[in-house]
């Protein structure tokens, strides 16, 4: 195919794209959800989905997540692949049975018999000045739950490759959105996508040799100006964006961290009990001999998320990932 | 009885089943097709004037603190604001259909009825402000916090109700849920379990036609949303929303059926949301102006004002007086929230548990230090 030339696109349009593209090409995949039709979703991920393909592709659904997830599952069992679309993180608690008891276990179950593709994309993570339950990181929930994938993009291109990936999966896929990245813009074409990124695969976005900042999602933009911040400071911070959290690419991650010698989580998510805490974990177990410090969090506080005129108190910032990083000079406080 | 013991096939025969009969006769359970309606009948009169009046002083207030409001959003003082213009007789009524002891379950839309309930209007706001999530002591004024995830304030109301009457206490409890939310689990099992436990509470559906941009007609297709009752085995109630006296009757009935042991009751107010969703939404995408203009000509507030100013209940002096009452509480609201929330980030960690962790402590003390910095710089 001819490359057609790069215009700024957003990440909602970017996943609108992969959606659209997607049902084109392959007539089972079904997007559903509330508001997901006419209005377009309200982050107009899914506008002109409902118009292009009808209501029977794009479904308004009644207003009920358990139910939305639960026919979903249904329809899965008779060949269709559903795109389910939860509103906000927090109104996808009502889901979590389907989720965990039914979507994540269906495939060990029937040993093999009856997979069950299909995405529940969920907007997630704070940052948008959003009354409560409109800023939950629940990726700890997910990731906990053996069987399904959970993913999650940081850019554009990654964007509409990782849910072309998700959508093809014959897995569930858990898809977290950053929403305060939603209206984020990148030189991308729809016409001429970056190969379509595989689930599962990490990918360095900036090289460095001093220590690495492990991030996903809403956080890699934090970190790529905390890269450029602590450069001033003399340090030269490689940045990893997981782009999977399920499967977990402890390739990259190791790889990088056998390089630089140093590491440091960073996700808005609460520390205790979070993704950070599994991650070094398996950081250290596989690269104990090449670690000249602990492996740093920089975390959410461990609260539940707080009201949009504090939350810039909550989300780690830049500063916090430079104090995290001074605190790498292990030896010279040991 | 193991298999072995049952009849084998060559000496069995079949009778029918025992005799069945319904629990509950359903007839009394269901609603009349028709909405109630009190304006525009006889039934006006059985009225006191100052209720009638006080109805319509709360309404004028709700309607200019929704505009005010509103207003707080353009200015960034408020996050969000989700109006409930066009819908004030419901938030009205089931403030004033409640004794003090009684309780409210609000969701996040019915903040008005929480003030109508006394509640200080700008700790009603604090959680659109976005300064805490809940302003105000729930058990000060017997208002749980307004619910964000729709209907998950459903089963507290009618938990909280079976409490009160596990302790001999003749308290009700009202929940206030949209007709988007009738479709949730929550909404479900909350029925049922009020009806199971003869709960003293009390189902108030705002059904104001859409759930964000899902018509009702996408939402359920039953008779009516008031019809979901008789499944349960709780009788259901139609009423005009924009009708304040008929919505507060109905609800004061079922109030104080609930308060003599009677059980639940769901009513459903049948009304429109003027304003979009929020003020963050485009109601131009999912609805026409001619649909909206009809309701504009059912308004609660002209209605209850043409019915009073007819029977010489109320003159052009009371019509501005209460206009004036309601400007002198709006020009309050805006300059008590013009001015900046006292905040203190250490709040972060004052109440996520009784004692605190020593995990909190520590980014507690991070945190002080940031500050500090910040300070410094
Ligand atoms: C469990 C849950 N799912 C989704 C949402 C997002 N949401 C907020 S309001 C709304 C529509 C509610 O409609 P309705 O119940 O009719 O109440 P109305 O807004 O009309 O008062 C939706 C989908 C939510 N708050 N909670």
């Amino acid at each position: 195919m001819a490359k057609v030339a790069a215009k700024p696109a957003t990440m909602a349009q970017a996943l609108q794209s992969a959606m659209r593209d997607a049902m084109a090409e392959d007539p089972s995949v079904h997007v559903m959800g509330e508001d997901v039709g006419t209005l377009g979703g309200v982050f107009r991920v899914t506008d002109g989905l409902a118009k292009e393909f009808g209501e029977d592709r794009c479904t308004d659904t009644p207003l009920a997540e358990a139910g939305i997830l639960g026919t979903a599952v249904g329809m899965a069992m008779y060949g269709l692949r559903p795109v389910v679309e939860m509103q906000f993180d927090a109104f996808a608690y009502p889901a979590f049975e389907q989720l965990i008891s039914h979507v994540a276990k269906m495939r060990n179950r029937t040993r093999g018999a009856m997979p069950l593709p299909m995405v529940v994309r969920v907007p997630y993570g704070g940052g948008i000045g959003g009354v409560e339950h409109h800023s939950d990181s629940s990726e700890a929930y997910y990731m906990a739950t053996p069987g399904l994938h959970v993913v999650t993009p940081a850019t554009v291109a990654d964007a509409y490759g990782l849910l072309r990936a998700a959508i093809a999966s014959d897995d569930p896929v858990v898809f977290l959105e950053p929403k305060r990245l939603y209206w984020s813009k990148a030189e991308w074409s729809p016409d001429a996508p970056d190969p379509v990124a595989p689930i599962g695969r990490a990918v360095v976005r900036r090289t460095g040799r001093s220590a690495t900042l492990i991030t996903y999602g809403p956080s890699l933009p934090v970190c790529l100006e905390a890269a450029e911040a602590a450069s001033a400071e003399g340090w030269d911070l490689e940045v990893v964006d997981l782009r999977s959290l399920v499967p977990f690419d402890d390739e990259t991650v190791c790889a990088s961290v056998r390089r630089t010698g140093r590491a440091i989580v960073v996700h808005e998510s609460a520390g205790f009990g979070g993704p950070g805490g599994e991650i070094a974990a398996r950081v250290t177990e596989r690269c104990f001999h090449h670690l000249e410090a602990p492996v740093l969090r920089v975390a959410g506080f461990d609260i539940p998320y707080p009201p949009p005129m504090l939350e810039r108190h909550h989300l780690p910032g830049v500063d916090r990932i430079l104090d995290a990083v001074a605190r790498l000079q292990w030896e010279a406080q040991s | 009885m193991t298999v072995q013991e049952l009849p084998g096939a060559a000496s069995y025969r079949p009778t029918p089943p025992p005799a069945w009969k319904p629990r509950t006769d359903p007839a009394p359970l269901l609603p009349d097709p028709e909405p109630y309606r009190v304006l525009g009948t006889d039934a006006v009169d059985g009225f006191a004037p100052e209720l009638l009046r006080r109805l319509y002083a709360e309404l004028v207030r709700g309607r200019r603190y929704n505009a005010q409001a509103t207003a707080l959003t353009k200015q960034g003082r408020l996050a969000v604001y989700p109006s409930s213009t066009g819908q004030e007789a419901c938030e009205v009524a089931a403030a004033l259909a409640l004794e003090d002891r009684d309780w409210l379950f609000p969701s996040y839309r019915d903040t008005l009825a929480a003030v109508a309930r006394g509640l200080d209007p700008v700790q009603a706001l604090t959680l659109l402000r976005g300064d805490w999530h809940t302003g105000y002591d729930p058990r000060e004024h017997r208002v749980a916090p307004l619910s964000t995830p729709l209907a998950t304030q459903l089963p507290h109301a009618v938990g909280l109700a079976h409490a009160a009457r596990l302790k001999g206490d003749d308290v009700v409890a009202l929940a206030m849920v949209g007709d988007g939310g009738t479709s949730e689990g929550d909404f479900h099992e909350a029925l049922n379990f009020a009806a199971v436990w003869q709960a003293p509470v009390v189902f108030l559906v705002q059904n104001n036609g859409f759930a964000i941009s899902v018509p009702l007609a996408k939402q359920t297709a039953a008779p009516s949303l008031a019809h979901k009752a008789v499944g349960y085995g709780m009788p259901g109630r139609l009423v005009d929303g924009n009708d304040a006296p008929a919505v507060h009757q109905v609800l004061s009935e079922a109030v104080a059926r609930a308060r003599r042991g009677g059980g639940p009751t769901l009513v459903e107010a049948v009304t429109y949301r003027i304003d979009a969703h929020t003020n963050a939404d485009d109601a131009t995408r999912y609805r026409g102006d001619g649909e909206v203009e009809a309701w504009r000509n059912h308004d609660p507030i002209r209605l209850l004002e043409h019915e009073l100013t007819e029977r010489g209940l109320l003159d052009e002096d009371g019509v501005r007086r209460a206009g004036e009452d309601a400007e002198t509480m709006a020009a309050r609201l805006r300059e008590r929230m013009n001015a900046d929330a006292p905040l203190d980030p250490m709040d972060l960690f004052a109440h996520v548990y009784a004692e605190q962790t020593a995990q909190l402590r520590e980014q507690a003390a991070q945190l002080r230090a940031e500050l500090d910095a910040e300070g410094d710089a």
